[in-house]
């Protein structure tokens, strides 16, 4: 089979000398923080969805196959738990670098992922440009619809997080909260929860990898590095800002091995594979 | 041939009169009816004797002897038969004319019609028949559910008269397996509910499984539940005569009675209430506690009469009842250490869709209802567009194929 075998090696061979350039856009740190939160993401959600359509076919089959509700409880909690400590560590984090380093761009500025005026306009320009009526906008580091993602998770671990807490400490949680706030958790444990499951499942997964700009994967959140083609086109105006400043140097990144690209794929598919599944129960139980 | 025969019954006949000179010596008064019994057997001792349609006519001489009616004769019974030889057709054995309590009860009852002969259909060989007492009998506690179980069991004859298969659901039940495992005699087999010979149709109000006579049926063994019961609602509903609200076998089934802690009994049980509170239910099914109940494997979670009592359920202005709100923070604390005023005054049964009693609920809800609606839609639709623009575009610009960064 010398085909197979010869196939990776050029494969190799054509990342490391086509397109020349890579530059880095997300750091080690970033990819981690995504990794982690996209898998405790799946794993909240593959053991929250059969508690929240407890009566459908498959959230009995699922829950007998884990070892039933007692083992489904324990891995929510498990994953409730990795999760907020990543996010807290984003927020000490957040906080080092636009707090207390007062690094630029972390509040404000092209880099930042505070929205502004320029997300806006982008917006507008962007639905002008869907309906045939302008020019496609350009887009900083992070486009308007990846602010709105960054937020809509910011916005959900605090919500979900916050009341899902109020439920495994509702004897604590009861000693400032008012009594029928212990039924409202619940409503808005849940509801905040499938709003974030149809979101990350249909809407960031075509926005970020299916749609046919990146399909069917957008690899850079798993390798890093984008290739200077791909990241001109995509951010343009960081692209045009960082030739501007001569910064080119200092973003370059090396192109990614064979290796991390073939485990980036197969986490990546798993991902999009489990949570299409997920999102097809959740449909099929909500509409029945 | 005839040689043959003579000279085996005339052995058979030595047999029996040693043995009876033997009785007599230790039992003088059984002389006469053994000497009886022994002329018969002369012939019917034979094991392989048959009538002419092939039915056997044996009678086992050593059984028949240690049975309750061993010192009987034949002839007590057989009436008709008054010497040797006797006719071909016998007349059928009429129990009756001893036992006529019995049959009169039985005439009244479910079995009054038939065919078989009523008696032995459940006392078993007419020849072997013990006291109930003795384990040998096939009415003895721990044969009965066997016993009526050939007829009231998948195949049996009550099948074709379209009556449930009961006898595997009794013998799978916590009263069959205390019968069959643990050999309790107390345990409820079929008569203790149903009575024996006089047993009536469920629907008879003097039958005991009759709907109000229930509990006081269940409490001739349970006298602790029934009293409990008698004080709650459903119990002093029954007692005015109000049938719609449930005895003891509405929940637990009158025949698969199931341990009602276990895990089968609690996963199942929700919905037996459900049947009348149907309202209550379908509040309950919003909550952590059904949703987690319902996935099996973990029973702990409220169950209805975890808070409103099984037996002694009372309204919660009763303030013996156990969800009255002086008794809130004990009931809630039996599972929630560290339960407070406050804690309990979460709902049970809150209804998100009921503005005026849950208003705070019914805004929460709304609320998220509208977030998830708007931000779904306008996504979706955001999505769906820019698919189409951007498909469009890459064919435009790079041909059908497309391309990596069109």
């Amino acid at each position: 089979m010398p085909e197979l075998e010869q196939a990776p090696a050029t494969a190799a061979d054509a990342t490391k000398n086509a397109n020349g350039n890579y530059f880095v856009r997300f750091t080690r740190e970033q990819r981690y923080m995504h990794a982690t939160l996209f898998t405790t993401f799946l794993g909240l959600a593959a053991t929250g969805l059969p508690m929240r359509f407890s009566e459908s076919f498959w959230a009995r089959k699922f829950a007998t196959g884990v070892g039933g509700f007692g083992a489904i409880l324990f891995l929510h909690k498990l994953c409730a738990v990795v999760l907020t400590i990543a996010f807290l560590i984003h927020l000490k984090d957040v906080v080092q670098r636009g707090i207390v380093n007062r690094e630029k761009g972390i509040f404000w500025g092209p880099t930042s992922m505070i929205p502004n005026w320029k997300d806006v306009k982008d917006l507008f320009g962007h639905t002008r440009w869907f309906l045939g009526l302008g020019p496609k906008p350009q887009f900083e580091r992070y486009a308007y619809w990846e602010k709105f993602d960054y937020w809509a998770v910011f916005w959900g671990m605090v919500v979900i997080g916050f009341s899902g807490y109020a439920m495994w400490f509702a004897p604590f949680f009861a000693h400032f909260l008012p009594g029928w706030a212990l039924n409202a958790v619940l409503v808005i444990h849940s509801e905040e929860a499938l709003l974030a499951v149809l979101f990350i499942f249909s809407i960031h997964f075509v926005n970020t990898h299916l749609r046919p700009d990146s399909f069917p994967m957008d690899m850079v959140i798993f390798t890093g590095v984008e290739s200077e083609e791909e990241f001109k086109h995509k951010r343009t105006k960081e692209y045009e800002r960082m030739v501007a400043q001569g910064k080119q140097r200092s973003r370059l990144g090396i192109a990614p091995p064979l290796w991390l690209i073939n485990f980036s794929k197969v986490v990546g598919y798993a991902a999009l594979f489990v949570g299409l599944t997920l999102l097809v129960l959740t449909l099929t139980a909500y509409f029945s | 041939m005839l040689v043959e025969a003579t000279v085996g019954k005339v052995r058979l006949l030595c047999r029996a009169i040693l043995a009876a000179s033997l009785s007599t010596f230790v039992f003088a008064s059984a002389a006469v009816a053994l000497h009886a019994q022994a002329d018969c057997l002369t012939c019917h001792g034979d094991a392989s004797m048959t009538d002419a349609a092939g039915y056997s006519i044996a009678v086992d001489g050593t059984k028949f002897g240690a049975s309750v009616h061993g010192s009987l004769q034949c002839s007590n019974c057989h009436a008709d038969i008054k010497g040797y030889p006797h006719p071909d057709k016998v007349a059928t054995v009429e129990c009756a004319t001893c036992h006529s309590d019995q049959a009169d009860q039985l005439k009244g009852s479910v079995h009054a019609d038939s065919k078989d002969h009523p008696c032995t259909s459940c006392h078993g060989n007419a020849h072997e028949i013990f006291p109930k007492t003795d384990a040998r009998s096939a009415v003895y506690p721990l044969n009965v559910p066997k016993t009526c179980g050939q007829c009231h069991s998948t195949d049996g004859m009550a099948g074709k008269h379209g009556l449930a298969s009961v006898y595997p659901n009794y013998i799978d039940s916590i009263h069959g397996f205390a019968l069959s495992k643990e050999g309790l005699l107390v345990a409820a087999n079929c008569q203790s509910c149903h009575g024996s010979h006089g047993i009536l149709s469920h629907t008879n109000p003097k039958s005991p499984t009759y709907k109000a006579n229930i509990p006081k049926t269940c409490g001739n063994c349970h006298a602790k539940i029934d009293a409990d019961y008698e004080q709650g609602v459903h119990g002093k509903a029954i007692a005015k005569g109000n049938l719609s609200a449930p005895v003891c076998t509405d929940c637990h089934t009158a025949h698969a009675i199931l341990q009602p802690t276990e895990a089968a009994f609690r996963m199942q049980s929700t919905p037996i209430c459900g049947n009348c509170h149907k309202d209550k239910f379908s509040t309950y099914r919003d909550t952590f506690h059904s949703q987690l109940g319902s996935l099996g494997g973990y029973v702990e979670t409220a169950r209805c009469w975890d808070c409103h009592q099984a037996h002694d359920v009372r309204p919660a202005s009763d303030p013996g009842s156990p969800i009255n709100h002086a008794n809130l923070v004990t009931t809630c604390g039996r599972c929630h250490s560290g339960a407070n005023l406050s804690f309990v005054q979460y709902q049970p049964h809150a209804n998100a869709r009921d503005r005026k009693l849950n208003p705070g609920l019914y805004f929460v809800r709304l609320f998220m209802n509208l977030l998830l609606g708007s931000v779904l839609t306008f996504f979706l639709l955001h999505t769906i567009l820019w698919l189409i623009r951007s498909r469009y575009s890459q064919v435009k610009n790079k041909g059908a194929n497309g391309g990596k960064n069109a």
